[in-house]
């Protein structure tokens, strides 16, 4: 039988070392975006990208010399999933969105020409410079907005203290995950815009449940020493955050490995922000409260929402 | 808490087998829909298509051109003007958005002339009174025109949806399935076309304006067509449409226009058998045609095409019938393009595709397959894990998690909300996701149960205090899902969507159909029930 109820692990005597483990990884993830940058995929640079698929096996390195004779500038030719099934990106072109257009058409007729076996084109993307440029502006204010809107939220159904706490954990997981990106130097695409949302909602999903854990605890214990305090709400709740933690991972992984690669990013931003959304609210947002003076003293009558 | 009237009871099987029922179509053939009774639901989940296979299309109205052609004709209406008044006008310059020139003896009269002019050649498109749709401002001798913003904003407005509505047109006509067009903000145009994942032909019909015009050949000057030398004033050097290199000297003005063509027709040609396009024009289009050629026989009358001259035959005899025919050495299918375009109409200014997105049938296929196969094993995998923590709890939470799945595809279907692929990633997330109001109210049961509650009062109370906590949890996350689907489109869009609604049935569920589950066992239910060690 699988139950880790009724623990009681001092979460709060590694704080230290949590602190540093996570700026340490903070400062990393900057640094990597400075440094490596985040592998913007068309969604975000601009360019083309074409998938195909083909009945036999493809040598790349040919294909990518004859792709790069067609002066298009940067072209990069990588398998996809199988060694017949090929994409390829072309940067985007000088000259503004139309001529973006004509790079399929002298693609596709030099492919025809220079493989000698059945192509089936099955994803073509365009993306123009007008277009790219607005998708990263919209994705970095849907992030911001996202983050603030937590903000707000916490701040209204909580105290400020709380609220601060959970978006610097929020943040911190942001960081965390875009760090990643940049380290790895695997795409960064719309979905994974998407992905990073998701990830902003459950990570404040899973620090919201041990907060709520908190502020039901201080009421409860007026005089409780508030480091054993939030270990009590850390110990309360850590068999939820486990279990949800679990049948979400589960259902992750299984779409990670079976979903397909067109979705395997989008995938990979997710389990990594479960993984560290789970590890924050434990060892970020719970431990920093301890710093933030949160108010001991809740009027009962505003106590109404835990104690009904 | 755990006390349902019968009307309760009967509310919450009723939503619940409603939404099955809307959910039922999604796992038959549209053949065995076929043969449902008529009073069943029979849409199936609308595929977005990253699944279905098509083309989605951005475009955007060169909004530029719009107003550079409505300043090349304010130009013209002024200096002319300024001429009927006898005025000379010196450094007349023309930029993208006004007109300046200097000029002596320019008084209020002149400028109500003006002003005039514009207003009446606007009147479609601003009824403003008296109001003027131009700003004129005089330094000493010095003159500015430019067009109001509000004119200039009613200008690309209409323009957009005269474009839409071309657009519209020029696809209907190529007969595709379903294709969905719409306007996005204030100059683009969205196009969807499900099933189509080469989408040449269209863009190469919607990459031209199709402004047809008939111009006579300016005879005046014998000149070298492969090098000519300046135009006479009133006459412009045009290129051959299919020779880039042949050009002509056409006199700039328009004869008769596209704008009075009322049908044209793909066709062959009997004696030499080419493909032609045959037209007609409507009345005045006709009268003019008439006129024209009855007074220009024996010279050639240029064929002009957004600026390429298609061809230019020689005018034989007046033609007084209103119709006649264009040959331009081109192909079947170019011919039927052309019939379309001159169909459909002209674009009141050039279309720019900014974005393409196509996905062929079989990828869409492979994805729908995969994104099937990774929902299954995530669902066994949860379920076994659920049923490995909470025992009976965990298996009561696993029907729930089933009902769940078929209330989110329910949902879409009623809606007919778009699935995509990460749609079905968002549904597999919600798998992950679903789960945990059960295991909130789970834990809290444990708990209580600890505390030294009975069984039945930990229920009660473990569903009490979880509430609260349920909705803030579930709040934040749909949040972000509501930030996501204002912000993005397409694809990812679908993404929030399944999220969302996923939130929502976990939700209900947990607080509906679980608990009504475990009322309906209250009394029997023992600790062990919900995982707990028996010893505690």
């Amino acid at each position: 039988m699988f139950d880790i109820s009724g623990t009681s692990i001092n979460f709060l005597r590694v704080r230290f070392i949590t602190f540093v483990a996570s700026s340490v990884l903070i400062v990393l993830s900057i640094a990597a975006f400075f440094i490596s940058g985040l592998n913007f995929g068309i969604d975000f640079k601009g360019g083309t990208l074409i998938e195909i698929e083909t009945t036999n096996e493809i040598e790349i390195a040919g294909l990518r010399d004859n792709l790069n004779t067609l002066q298009l500038g940067d072209v990069q030719v990588q398998e996809f999933g199988s060694s017949k099934n090929l994409l390829i990106r072309v940067e985007q072109q000088i000259g503004g969105d139309q001529v973006q257009q004509d790079v399929v058409e002298i693609v596709k007729e030099s492919l025809s020409s220079y493989l000698s076996t059945d192509i089936n084109f099955r994803r073509t993307e365009v993306v123009g410079p007008k277009v790219s440029g607005e998708l990263i502006q919209s994705g970095a204010i849907a992030i911001l907005a996202a983050v603030f809107a937590m903000l707000i939220y916490i701040w209204f159904r909580f105290e400020w203290q709380f609220s601060l706490g959970a978006v610097v954990a929020l943040i911190h997981d942001v960081i965390l995950t875009i760090g990643v990106f940049c380290i790895t130097q695997l795409e960064f695409n719309l979905p994974i815009i998407a992905a990073i949302l998701t990830i902003v909602g459950y990570s404040m999903n899973d620090t919201v449940v041990v907060y709520d854990r908190v502020r039901e605890n201080l009421r409860k214990y007026r005089s409780k020493e508030i480091t054993d305090l939030l270990n009590l709400s850390i110990n309360d709740t850590l068999s939820r955050t486990i279990v949800t933690s679990v049948t979400t991972l589960l259902a992750l992984l299984s779409l990670f490995i079976f979903g397909g690669e067109v979705i395997k990013g989008f995938t990979f931003a997710m389990i990594w922000g479960v993984i560290v959304g789970t590890y924050s609210s434990i060892f970020v947002a719970a431990p920093l409260l301890k710093y933030l003076d949160v108010k001991r003293e809740w009027n009962t009558t505003s106590a109404v929402d835990s104690t009904r | 808490m755990l006390y349902f009237s019968n009307i309760k009871i009967f509310s919450v099987l009723a939503v619940i087998i409603i939404t099955l029922l809307f959910a039922l179509p999604n796992i038959f053939t549209k053949d065995q829909l076929d043969v449902f009774p008529s009073f069943l639901p029979k849409q199936q989940v609308n595929l977005g298509l990253d699944l279905q296979g098509g083309s989605h299309l951005l475009l955007e109205v060169d909004t530029v051109e719009i107003i550079k052609e409505r300043i090349e004709n304010l130009n013209a209406d002024v200096r002319r003007i300024l001429k009927q008044n006898n005025l000379n006008y010196s450094n007349f310059k023309v930029s993208n958005d006004s007109l300046k020139f200097v000029v002596e003896g320019f008084n209020n009269e002149i400028q109500k002339e003006i002003s005039n002019i514009s207003v009446s050649n606007s009147q479609n498109i601003l009824q403003m009174g008296d109001q003027t749709n131009l700003i004129i401002s005089q330094d000493q001798n010095m003159v500015e025109i430019s067009f109001t913003d509000e004119f200039i904003k009613q200008s690309v407005s209409n323009a957009v949806a005269q474009s839409l509505e071309i657009v519209r047109r020029r696809i209907d006509e190529l007969g595709t399935r379903e294709p969905s067009i719409q306007r996005q903000g204030s100059s683009r145009i969205i196009i969807q076309l499900p099933g189509i994942d080469d989408p040449d032909r269209i863009k190469s019909l919607l990459g031209q304006t199709a402004k047809l015009t008939f111009q006579l050949v300016d005879t005046s000057t014998n000149y070298d067509p492969l090098n000519p030398s300046r135009a006479p004033i009133g006459s412009e050097i045009l290129a051959s449409d299919t020779d880039e290199d042949f050009k002509y000297i056409i006199k700039k003005r328009i004869m008769v226009g596209g704008e009075n063509l009322v049908d044209a027709q793909p066709g062959f040609d009997p004696q030499t058998n080419e493909p032609i396009v045959s037209f007609r024009f409507d009345r005045i289009g006709a009268t003019k045609f008439g006129r024209v050629t009855q007074q220009n026989v024996g010279k050639p009358f240029a064929i002009v095409l957004d600026d390429k001259v298609i061809s230019a035959p020689v005018i034989r005899e007046a033609i007084l019938g209103g119709s006649g025919q264009i040959s331009g050495g081109f192909d079947a299918e170019e011919a039927n393009d052309l019939a379309i375009l001159l169909r459909a109409g002209a674009l009141p200014a050039p279309l720019i595709i900014l974005e393409e997105r196509s996905v062929g049938p079989d990828l869409g296929a492979d994805s729908i397959e995969a994104g099937q196969f990774a929902a299954i094993i995530g669902f066994i995998a949860v379920i076994i894990f659920m049923i490995f923590v909470y025992r009976y709890f965990g298996l009561l939470a696993d029907l729930a998690l089933i009902i769940n799945l078929f209330m989110v595809l329910g949902v879409l279907s009623l809606f007919q909300a778009t699935l995509t692929l990460p749609g079905i990633a968002g549904i597999i997330l919600t798998i992950g996701m679903a789960v945990d109001a059960n295991v909130l109210i789970f834990e809290r049961v444990k708990e209580e149960i600890r505390n030294g509650s009975n069984m039945m009062n930990a229920v009660e109370n473990g569903y009490k205090r979880a509430l609260s906590t349920i909705l803030d949890a579930n709040i934040t996350t749909l949040i972000a899902a509501i930030i996501l689907f204002f912000m993005a489109s397409g694809p990812v869009r679908g993404f929030s969507i399944t999220l969302a609604i996923g939130i929502f049935t976990s939700v209900f569920t947990a607080f509906t159909f679980t608990r009504l589950l475990i009322s309906l066992n209250a009394k029997r239910l023992k600790p062990n029930f919900v995982g707990m060690r028996s010893n505690v």
